[in-house]
């Protein structure tokens, strides 16, 4: 699992490839927690374009940024999952967390 | 056509996508389609990552992994002898978690029943749990 990202503003965005499961979740967490530590970041946007395997493992990783985000007032989206993905993400309500609901860019 | 593969690993983590491989290649002759292929790798990935999350957690131990298909219907047994599940039915309650901490969403057995045709559970406390994902591939080739 590889995270690129870019920041514009306040926005984050993280473009992930690859396979996000409980064994890559803890390097992406790693990666992502810092790029948070700058305060100046108000937004993250998940693109999951690239993503070609996702489970539970992957909504905890989500969420446990949303959390992070969601306390300094701010919010995400996430964008491009495959079907696959979309339909654990949806279970999981955290389509509703979004800003933007999710749609596809 | 009837077919079984016994295989087992060490509880580490980078095991879970081996697990996913094995199953993938192990139905590629009941022609999947690619979503039932990604249905069925998401429900073992979720019932090793919990063998080796909940069932050892920082204790060493063997996951084994039993897959067979008889037709078109697949079974995939995963077996951990962890420490077990104390109350099943609320184990498999949608966001139930025992590690919310670990940023565990509690989705696991929600997943692998919307992605397979049934999940049994059993589980003794001290002694382990094993979790059997029976799948349906819908191509009439494997019936032949
Ligand atoms: N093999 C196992 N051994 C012991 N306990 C288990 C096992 N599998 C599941 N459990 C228990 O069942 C609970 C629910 O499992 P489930 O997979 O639904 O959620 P989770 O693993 O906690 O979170 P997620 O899968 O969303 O990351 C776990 O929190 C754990 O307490
Ligand atoms: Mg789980």
């Amino acid at each position: 699992m590889k995270v690129t990202w870019k920041k514009h503003g306040a926005t984050l965005r993280l473009r992930f490839s690859g396979e996000l499961d409980h064994h890559s979740a803890a390097d992406v967490r790693r990666e992502i927690d810092g790029l948070l530590s700058d305060t100046a970041i108000g937004f993250i946007v998940f693109d999951l374009g690239g993503v070609t395997f996702m489970d539970s493992s992957g909504i905890g990783v989500i969420l446990g940024r949303y959390r992070m985000i969601a306390a300094r007032g701010g919010g995400m989206d996430i964008i491009n999952a495959s079907r696959q993905i979309e339909r654990i993400l949806r279970m999981a309500g955290v389509y509703t967390l979004c800003t933007q609901g999710g749609t596809v860019e | 056509m009837k077919n079984r593969l016994v295989v087992s690993f060490p509880s580490i983590s980078i095991n879970e996508s081996l697990a996913r491989g094995i199953t993938a290649s192990f139905i590629m002759p009941l022609d999947p389609t690619v979503e039932e292929l990604s249905d069925l790798r998401t429900a073992v990935s979720e019932a090793v990552t919990n063998a080796i999350i909940h069932g050892y957690g920082r204790t060493d131990g063997i996951v084994s992994m039993e897959l067979e298909y008889d037709g078109c219907d697949v079974t995939v047994t995963v077996r951990d002898e962890g420490r077990g599940i104390e109350n099943i039915e609320l184990a498999r309650k949608p966001f139930y978690t025992s590690m919310p901490d670990s940023e565990r969403s509690g989705m696991g057995f929600s997943v692998m029943e919307a992605f397979t045709d049934g999940v049994d559970v059993q589980s003794a406390l001290g002694q382990g749990t094993s979790v059997v994902l029976r799948k349906r591939i819908g191509n009439h080739e494997c019936s032949l």
